[in-house]
């Protein structure tokens, strides 16, 4: 058993209660580029959050870099249009609805679900199928916490997400090319490995809008648009559930989606990557270089047919 | 009237001042390689569609003198494709020329891209006045059509990069097919 000790967090560097309560007040009405870099974007610090297993110990990507180049495509679908629009976005009151082929079905109120587990920092790579990559220290506990509370019963074979959509405040589907709720889905084996992060943080903070806030899924070894922002429905299926960008280009995305420099996009390659910050591109690494931890979920399975 | 060129080629200078400015200010981006190539990319298309846009202009607004500027115009696009075709080869591909001709080969974005690059070149060689007079009027005219197929690949090029949003790849291309649709009726009615 592998005890870690909590990153020791200051007494000072708690956020005072009425700050903490008072930041949406700043943020509403006043124009974002008068804000300072990180203050627009600020979330709250998060105490007690310790070192997860599975990180890179190479460099995270800066801050302004990861809240200032995204793709969330209901705010726009400009790389800056995200960090722009999103403050709009109203994270409290929020509650994700936990339901399908489970035995206890429920919804939790967001700052319960945070609380299911220690916060755990990861650092992992994460790969665009874009062709450009970040790395980024994400805080949140295994997805398969919560998936065992859940009590999935036998029928449960694939996992369901949706994003929250607002059809007033966000861009249509017609706008963005891609059709609203943002859905995605994993295996079930996917879904309670250990590297799949139910994520609320990064850099020590809460999630900025921009960046999938409030809670948010990471799984590093497939194509980003894979980790679904701002959940509202987690969904226990027997079927294989339907995902946004295979639902808009079949051809070209496909359920897995797996990091793979073998199998390019029919469009471009997927050979190298832009990792931001760096000139020279590097090649691309299978799993994005989590195969290790990854590849026997796939062992037999010919990656070029689901890819 | 040289004022007027001069104005002209001062503002069509402003999108690379731009770039510069962003890239002496460090306001590139996070990803600067991306923003410099889709903003060369940008204006290689307005550009062109701005060149298009002079023979129609100076029937409709009764100005020929409007003549004047489409040589500087169209120079302008082939300015800006350069810049945008170098961006590909230097920072995408290092210069490496094998894993261009790959690309050119298997990609078909870049090889639209290439192809609305490459017919701008004789245009641009045959620019001058000096050429006119060498080629021939007709001969000369019969050539500088390649800009219709050049800003029809360029449109192409963008509708096959961009992931969902085809909104402005359609934008170009309507403004496109507007201006050699005007071509086309302007021809049949001459009959």
């Amino acid at each position: 058993m592998l005890i870690r000790r909590a990153a020791q967090i200051r007494a000072s560097e708690i956020t005072p209660k009425a700050v903490y309560l008072n930041r949406r007040r700043f943020l509403v009405g006043v124009p974002v580029a008068l804000l300072g870099a990180r203050a627009a974007w600020a979330g709250t610090k998060l105490a007690g959050v310790v070192r997860g297993p599975y990180g890179t110990d190479e460099r995270p990507t800066p801050y302004g870099d990861v809240t200032h180049y995204n793709n969330f495509y209901e705010f726009g679908t400009g790389k800056t249009e995200p960090a722009e629009r999103a403050q709009k976005l109203r994270t409290r009151p929020w509650s994700v609805s936990v339901e399908g082929e489970v035995g206890k079905p429920k919804v939790y109120d967001i700052d319960e679900l945070m609380k299911l587990a220690p916060p755990e920092e990861r650092i992992y790579r994460h790969r665009c199928v874009e062709g450009w990559s970040i790395v980024v220290p994400w805080i949140g506990f295994p997805l398969k916490v919560l998936v065992e509370r859940a009590e999935p019963t036998s029928r449960a074979k694939f996992v369901a997400f949706q994003s929250f959509y607002d059809s007033r405040e966000m861009l249509s589907s017609g706008q963005a090319g891609i059709p609203f709720p943002y859905v995605e889905g994993l295996r079930m084996d996917e879904a309670v490995h250990p590297l799949t992060l139910l994520c609320f943080g990064m850099y020590g903070e809460t999630l900025p809008n921009q960046d999938g806030a409030p809670v948010r899924l990471v799984v590093p070894w497939k194509y980003g648009f894979k980790s679904i922002k701002s959940i509202v429905k987690i969904r226990f299926v027997e079927n294989q559930p339907p995902t946004t960008w295979s639902t808009s280009a079949p051809r070209e995305y496909g359920f897995y989606s797996n990091v793979n420099p073998g199998v390019d996009h029919p469009r471009w390659s997927q050979a190298k990557e832009r990792r931001l910050g760096e000139f020279f591109k590097r090649a691309t690494l299978m799993f994005n270089g989590y195969e290790r931890e990854v590849a026997q979920l796939y062992a037999g399975m010919d990656l070029r047919k689901y890819y | 009237m040289r004022l007027a060129k001069i104005a002209v080629f001062a503002v069509a200078l402003a999108p690379l001042a731009v770039l510069v400015w962003e890239g002496l200010h460090g306001s590139l981006g996070a990803n600067p390689i991306e923003h410099i190539t889709h903003a060369t990319g940008d204006w290689t298309l307005r550009f062109l569609v701005l060149t298009l846009a002079v023979t129609p202009l100076r029937r409709l607004l009764r100005f020929p003198g409007l003549i004047r500027f489409r040589r500087m115009l169209g120079l302008f696009a082939f300015f800006y494709g350069c810049l945008h075709f170098l961006t590909f080869l230097w920072l995408d591909k290092f210069f490496d020329f094998g894993e261009m001709v790959k690309d050119v080969g298997k990609r078909p974005f870049i090889t639209a891209g290439f192809t609305a690059f490459v017919l701008l070149i004789p245009l641009a060689a045959t620019s001058t006045a000096g050429s006119i007079r060498r080629l021939g009027g007709r001969n000369w005219q019969r050539l500088h059509r390649l800009i219709y197929v050049s800003a029809v690949a360029g449109v192409v090029h963008y509708y096959w990069l961009v992931k969902s949003d085809v909104r402005l790849p359609l934008m170009y291309g309507s403004m496109v097919a507007a201006l050699l649709g005007w071509r086309a009726v302007a021809a049949f009615g001459k009959r």
